[in-house]
Parts: C-alpha cells; sequence; structure tokens
C-alpha cells in the first residue's frame, strides 16, 4: 500500500534519567486509520504519544507529519508557534481528565467555540450554531449551552472534550484512555460515539488504552508495548486472538470474559 | 534646576533608576502594546495609588514641562492633587489642570475629552497589565499565547458575555489589538474612551508598579478594540447631556445630589467642563446653579 | 472450471503458549486448499481437528505459521501470509467476507447498522446501506420492530441471523461461513441454504464449516477434509 502516511515516526528513543521510556520505537499512521498503542502502566504508551504529538522531545528519532499540502513536516524541528498552530486546528488531543483540557469557569458553548476562535472566527452567530451542533453530536442538550462544565457529570465533560477538540474538524487526534475512570456504561456510550463520529469524519487516530476491549472496538491496528519497546505490532484482530509475543499473550489472557 | 526641597534628586527617583526605566520605554515603543519588565521602586505611596505611572513619569519628566494629573477625569481629587503636589515640589515643574496646557498628562481611569497633540505624553496608571489574568492564572502561559498571538482565549470571554447578557458587558478596561500584534489592557478606563486610543497624535505610555511592567502606544498606532462581527464595538455613555455644560458626546460621571434620589450627570473631565462653560455652554442644571 | 479465487500452499499452523512453559501445539500442516468462484468448498472432520483455526488463518484472523494464502484481490492474487495489515483490511473490506459462529456485540448500535456499516465502509451513503440492510434483515425473519435495537438483547437464533446478514450484504467474492446455521431452526435453515445457493449462482466463492450435514450436501460442491495433526502424522 503506497498511499502516502500521515503520521511518521521513525527511532524514537527516550530516556527518563537511567529509565528507558522510549526505545527504539517506529510508528506508522495512514489518513483515517485508528491506531491503538496498549500496554500496562509505565510501559512508554502515553510517553509515546506525547512524543509524537510534539509535546515531549525525545533523545533522538524523528516525528513526521504530512500537512494538508503535502509536505512532511518534522514535528520536533518546526517553530513553537506553527506547532501550536498544528494543535489547535488540524490536530487534536484528547485526555484522560478532561478537566486538564476544558476551561471549567467557562460556559459549555464557550469551550466548544474557543478553538473556532482562536483560528480567527469572528462571528458570534456562527460560533454559536456551530457549538451548538457539536453538543447535539456529542448528545449534550441544546439547553446545556450556557452551563458551566463543573455542573456536568464525568461522562458529559469527556463528550464536551471531545466536541471541543473536534468543532475544526481535525485530521489526527491523539486520545489517552478517553474512557478511562468512567462507569461501564457511561464508557460504552462514549466509545460508540467516538467510533462514529471517527469513522464518520474520517478522523486519524492515535489512541493509548490500557483496556484492549476499548483497542478491539475502535482500532483497526494495534501497537503493544512493555518497558518502553513495542513487541508486537498487526491488525487489531490478529494480535488480540493469535497474540505471538508472550508479553501480548499475558496481557490478552488476564482479560475477564464479560 | 532645583528641586523645591532639598534632599531629593530631581523628580524624586535617582538618574539610574529613570534610566532604566527609560530603556525599557523604549523597547516598550519599539514593540506596541508588548509588556517590558522594570526594575520597579518603592514609591511613597501604595499600590493601587499610581506607582507605575508615577515612575514613568519621573523618567520622562524634564524641568520645564508642564504636568497635569487627572484621577477618574479630575484635577481636584486626593490622588491627583497628591501626585501633581509631588512633583511641583521634588521636580520644581509647572503643573496645570488644563489639558491644552499640559506637556505631561498621568491619569487614572480616563482620558482627556479634548484630543491631544504630538507634543503631548499621556501616562496611565496600570493595576493590571495582563490583559489575560482573569482567565489564565499561568504568568508563563499568557507570556506563550502572546508570543504566539494566541488570543483565542480573550474572545472566549467577550462570547460568555453575550452568551450571558446579550452583549459584551466590559464596561471598563476593555482588551484592545495595538497594532495589529498584541492584546493589551488599556488600564480601568472605560470602554467608551477605547476609540480615542486608536491613531492618537500624543504617546501613551503605561506604567504597573506592583506588577512591575512597562508597556506603550507610539503615536499614530492602530488601536481596535476586540469585538465580533455581529456584535461591533459600542463606546457607550449615560444617555443624558451634561448637567453643567450641556456637553452631549462626554463621558458622564452620576452624582447624587440628595436624599431624595435627585441625580446630577455632569462631565467626568472636569476641565473639559470648565472650559465649555467659559465659552458659555450651559446645560440645564448649570442655568439653576447660575441663577442661585 | 472457473478462475480460482482462494489457494493455500503448504499452510501451516502452529500456536506457541509462553504462558504454559512454551508448549508448542502444532494444528495445520502442510494444507493445499483450491476455491474456484462460484463453488463451495466445505471443511470436514472431526471437532477440534482445526477447522475453525484453518477458517480463521483464511481470514488473517490467525497468523499464518508458514506457506501462503493467495487471494484474488483486484484483478491479482494477494498473499495474505504475507500481507501488512492495511492490506489485509483492504482485502477484507471488497474481497474477503466471513461471519464467525457468534456476533460480537457493539454497544448501542442498533442490528440495522451493524449490518449497513459493511457498506458504509465502502463509501455508501447511509440511507442506501440502511435499505439493502432492512431487505436482508427481513429476508432472514428478523422482525422490522428489532432493526432499530442492538442485538446485544437478542437471542442467540437472532444474532447468528444479523451476523449472516452482516457477511452476505458485502457481496465479497469470497465467503467464510464458520456454522452458519448452528443455531437456526428449520426455517431459517433454509432461508440461508437459499441465500448460499443464490451467492454461488452469483460467483461467490464459499467455503463453510457446516455441522448440519443435511446443510453441508445440498451446498457444498467438493469436502476438504482436516484431519488432527496428531491422527494424520
Amino acid at each position: 500500500m503506497n498511499e502516502p502516511r500521515l503520521l511518521e515516526a521513525n527511532g524514537l528513543t527516550l530516556h527518563f534519567g537511567a529509565i528507558p521510556a522510549l526505545v527504539d520505537v517506529d510508528a506508522q499512521l495512514w489518513p483515517g486509520e485508528v491506531l491503538a498503542i496498549v500496554g500496562e502502566s509505565g510501559s512508554g504508551k502515553t510517553t509515546l504519544l506525547n512524543v509524537l504529538a510534539g509535546r515531549i522531545r525525545p533523545d533522538s528519532g524523528v516525528v513526521q507529519y504530512r500537512a494538508p499540502d503535502g509536505e512532511m513536516l518534522d514535528v520536533h524541528a518546526m517553530p513553537a508557534p506553527a506547532l501550536r498552530g498544528l494543535h489547535r486546528s488540524d490536530w487534536g488531543f484528547v485526555q484522560q481528565n478532561p478537566r486538564e483540557n476544558l476551561r471549567m469557569g467557562v460556559s459549555a458553548g464557550g469551550n466548544v467555540g474557543e478553538r473556532l476562535m482562536a483560528r480567527g472566527e469572528r462571528h458570534y452567530g456562527d460560533i454559536r450554531a456551530e457549538a451548538l451542533r457539536w453538543l447535539a453530536e456529542v448528545e449534550i442538550d441544546a439547553d446545556r449551552i450556557d452551563d458551566l462544565p463543573r455542573v456536568f457529570s464525568g461522562g458529559m465533560l469527556q463528550r464536551l472534550q471531545i466536541a471541543r477538540t473536534l468543532v475544526t474538524h481535525p485530521r489526527l487526534v491523539f486520545m489517552d484512555e478517553p474512557t478511562g475512570g468512567l462507569d461501564v456504561s457511561v464508557q460504552a456510550r462514549l466509545l460508540d460515539l467516538i467510533r462514529s463520529l471517527v469513522a464518520r469524519l474520517g478522523i486519524a487516530v492515535v489512541l493509548v488504552t490500557h483496556d484492549i476491549a476499548v483497542a478491539r472496538l475502535l482500532a483497526a491496528r494495534i501497537m503493544v508495548m512493555q518497558r518502553g519497546r513495542v513487541v508486537e505490532t498487526g491488525l487489531t484482530d490478529q494480535v488480540l486472538d493469535d497474540p505471538q509475543h508472550p508479553y501480548t499473550q499475558l496481557l490478552v489472557s488476564s482479560v475477564l470474559a464479560a | 534646576m532645583t528641586s523645591e526641597i532639598g534632599g531629593y534628586n530631581f523628580a524624586y527617583l535617582d538618574e539610574q533608576t529613570k534610566r532604566m526605566i527609560r530603556r525599557a520605554l523604549l523597547k516598550a515603543v519599539a514593540i506596541p502594546g508588548h509588556q517590558v519588565p522594570f526594575g520597579s521602586r518603592e514609591m511613597p505611596l501604595p499600590y493601587g495609588w499610581g506607582t507605575g505611572g508615577i515612575q514613568v513619569t519621573a523618567a520622562v519628566l524634564g524641568a520645564d514641562d508642564v504636568l497635569k494629573v487627572i484621577d477618574q477625569g479630575a484635577d481636584d481629587t486626593t490622588n491627583a492633587v497628591s501626585i501633581r503636589r509631588f512633583f511641583a515640589r521634588t521636580a520644581g515643574v509647572a503643573t496645570t489642570t488644563r489639558t491644552a496646557e499640559a506637556t505631561v498628562i498621568q491619569t487614572r481611569h480616563r482620558i482627556p475629552e479634548q484630543p491631544l497633540r504630538e507634543d503631548q505624553i499621556l501616562v496611565y496608571q496600570v493595576p493590571m497589565p495582563e490583559p489575560m489574568a482573569k482567565l489564565e492564572p499561568s504568568r508563563a502561559e499568557t507570556r506563550r499565547m502572546h508570543g504566539l498571538s494566541d488570543y483565542g482565549l480573550m474572545h472566549v470571554k467577550l462570547y460568555e458575555d453575550i452568551a450571558r447578557f446579550g452583549q459584551i458587558s466590559i464596561s471598563y478596561d476593555y482588551p484592545v489589538m495595538v497594532n495589529g500584534r498584541y492584546l493589551m489592557s488599556p488600564s480601568p478606563i472605560p470602554a467608551f474612551d477605547n476609540p480615542k486610543m486608536h491613531q492618537m497624535a500624543a504617546l501613551q505610555l503605561f506604567g504597573a508598579g506592583r506588577e512591575k511592567r512597562i508597556y506603550a502606544i507610539p503615536p499614530y498606532t492602530d488601536v481596535r478594540s476586540l469585538d465580533f462581527e455581529d456584535h461591533p464595538f459600542r463606546a457607550i455613555r449615560a444617555p443624558h447631556p451634561c448637567g453643567l455644560c450641556g456637553a452631549e458626546d462626554s463621558y458622564l460621571d452620576e452624582v447624587v445630589t440628595d436624599n431624595a434620589g435627585g441625580r446630577l450627570f455632569v462631565c467626568s473631565d472636569t476641565d473639559h467642563c470648565a472650559e465649555r462653560r467659559a465659552c458659555g455652554h450651559v446645560g440645564d442644571d448649570g442655568v439653576a446653579e447660575a441663577a442661585e | 472450471m472457473s478462475a480460482v479465487v482462494l489457494r493455500t500452499e503448504g499452510l501451516a499452523k502452529d500456536f506457541t503458549l509462553h504462558l504454559q512453559g512454551g508448549v508448542r501445539i502444532p494444528v495445520l500442516a502442510g494444507i493445499d486448499l483450491s476455491l474456484a468462484a462460484g463453488t463451495c468448498v466445505a471443511l470436514s472432520g472431526p471437532s477440534g481437528a482445526g477447522k475453525s483455526t484453518l477458517m480463521r488463518a483464511l481470514y488473517g484472523n490467525y497468523r499464518a505459521g508458514a506457506g501462503r494464502i493467495l487471494v484474488r484481490h483486484d484483478a491479482q492474487m494477494v498473499d495474505l501470509a504475507a500481507a501488512d495489515p492495511r492490506t489485509v483490511i483492504a482485502v477484507r473490506r471488497t474481497t474477503l467476507g466471513y461471519v464467525s459462529q457468534f456476533l460480537r456485540v457493539v454497544p448501542r448500535v442498533s442490528a440495522l447498522d451493524v449490518v449497513a456499516e459493511v457498506l458504509m465502509a465502502r463509501g455508501t451513503d447511509l440511507a442506501e446501506a440502511r435499505a439493502v440492510a432492512t431487505e436482508l434483515l427481513c429476508r432472514l425473519n428478523i422482525p422490522a420492530r428489532l432493526h432499530g435495537l442492538p442485538p446485544a438483547t437478542f437471542s442467540g437464533g437472532e444474532q447468528q441471523r444479523v451476523n449472516l446478514a452482516r457477511g452476505f450484504i458485502g457481496c465479497h467474492p469470497i465467503l467464510l461461513l464458520d456454522e452458519p446455521t448452528a443455531s437456526l431452526d428449520p426455517a431459517n435453515r433454509d432461508v440461508v441454504i437459499g441465500m448460499i445457493a443464490d451467492a454461488k449462482a452469483r460467483g461467490i466463492a464459499i467455503v463453510g464449516i457446516f455441522h448440519d450435514v443435511e446443510v453441508r450436501d445440498s451446498v457444498a460442491d467438493h469436502l476438504f477434509p482436516v484431519m488432527p495433526l496428531q491422527e494424520a502424522a
């Protein structure tokens, strides 16, 4: 398959003191594809996500992103304003804790509209209409648009974060445990929402999760990480149904069947 | 060039400090709207009373300058009187209450009604120089936002106002974009005064003593109040003529005149009002006053 | 003789259980299977012989240990055993369909959309995909009132029929059926037999595991024996 890659990482290595957080990690992502990174806590998956997103600089290795005009951008060599520009329109980042991303003192509508305004939208009516549309997309009632997020439930906060992130129609979204810390029923609703939005809008996603059921549901491809290394990678269903590496077998066999 | 009282350098501050402040001012003028840190000194008045403005004034004041100081538009309030006398005694400069005669005007919370000239300097007292301070608590983050011209957050505040009140409810300290680049706090002047900053002939200097920041707007610089296309900026004033001089285009103070709910709207700019009355303009309540 | 659309050469598969001290369990060896368009091959053999394993290997769900799995995709033969994941995904999208024994239920997605999304993944618009899905579900006797509900609460037979609709809607040139009639009543079993016959008539090639000998005899053109390796050796 020679379709151009959206994101490509080669030879990523990063040490925190003596601890190897990433060891010679390669990764590729194609447009519209969901890639899951799984592994236990401390395996380096969130670090990898942050390095791919340009938020942590690796000791060595290169991350390249294909801009809409086709140019390959070196994520860690580009000027800060350009990277920030990417992060506020072409990219999105969904945190495990939505409070880290949302402005808790700003209404739901203001939270959704911020990226539009940061991009230069200056028409209040348009911004509000777009915010309403996105609240509907994430199943938040229109009459909550002027409420502060601090009165929202955990599941609503996470859905609001997703609306806030997707409002600029990013081509690439990084997600760090988007369903972590939520009740099972709330999780199911959120997963379904992410699944349908991502498929419908053709968004590419790098998804970090320790929950392999989440990976199976959302991702076509998967990377299994252990102690900073990618120990296995491939088709999600193949890796999970026929795991080759001892660590993947352990991971898969540790899951309770529902 | 002798000071009226001994023991102090001209205009109170030592020459080294004034040089330091002037260097900060030069940088501020070179980068309109950008906040420049400076080594703010202890001044013989409390923070919040104009320590920033007074240091800037001290640094730009020359022996033949004529100083005017206003507080909320008035020359006769405690703060204005104190600062005027401070410089009269430490620098021996001439002082005035007349806008047209002044070469340096230090102000708290107003811009004079009368258009300023190229040979005048307007010095603002600034309590909080960071326009996004209430929205983003991290100073490091707001600096990054200025650096990257990332001002979506400020518009979020305006959005919130319209969503909640149906209009932008900021009535003073209304944020402006300077020279199309830096977001700036105009200090707590009424939004009514904002348009006067745009393309002003006089040099505008801003000093924040407690926050240790100086910024500036050079003459003839674009200063735009933030707004939305469908909710444009509007300069709001009380819908009355001045009770004393009859002016219908000046910023008004509301004065309670008795215990029966009597009110009087008068020009906030006392000099402007006096000038107009001297030229024969008389408001409704002015006539009554003259008749008494 | 019609064109061969699927062929395996020396296909082998064993499992290494690292958690059990690295025990190696050989399941398949030297499988040479050939499938022509418009025909149905039934895998036969005792249970535990590896029929489902072979089926999953053909779909790329299990990784082949050795040999080749050649699939006719976009007018050329693609070796699934060596293909990269994205190629496998592309082959599955348009060429290779699979009906597993059990429906994998996705929370909150209606039966209709479980079926329709196969077409939507290829770019068919929502309304058209749903119309085709509705037709198929009705043919499989899923009452219309259930179409809008997620299949999680359906009976085993209903879930299996939703799964079949999902498998057949794509009209993939190659279809893998793992016990498609296992939990169906006679009437629905006959519907499935009819659907398989229709598919064959349209040139679709089928590999199936059929426990029900009656079903097998009515649809299969060839039997492909799969024997437990220990006995075969």
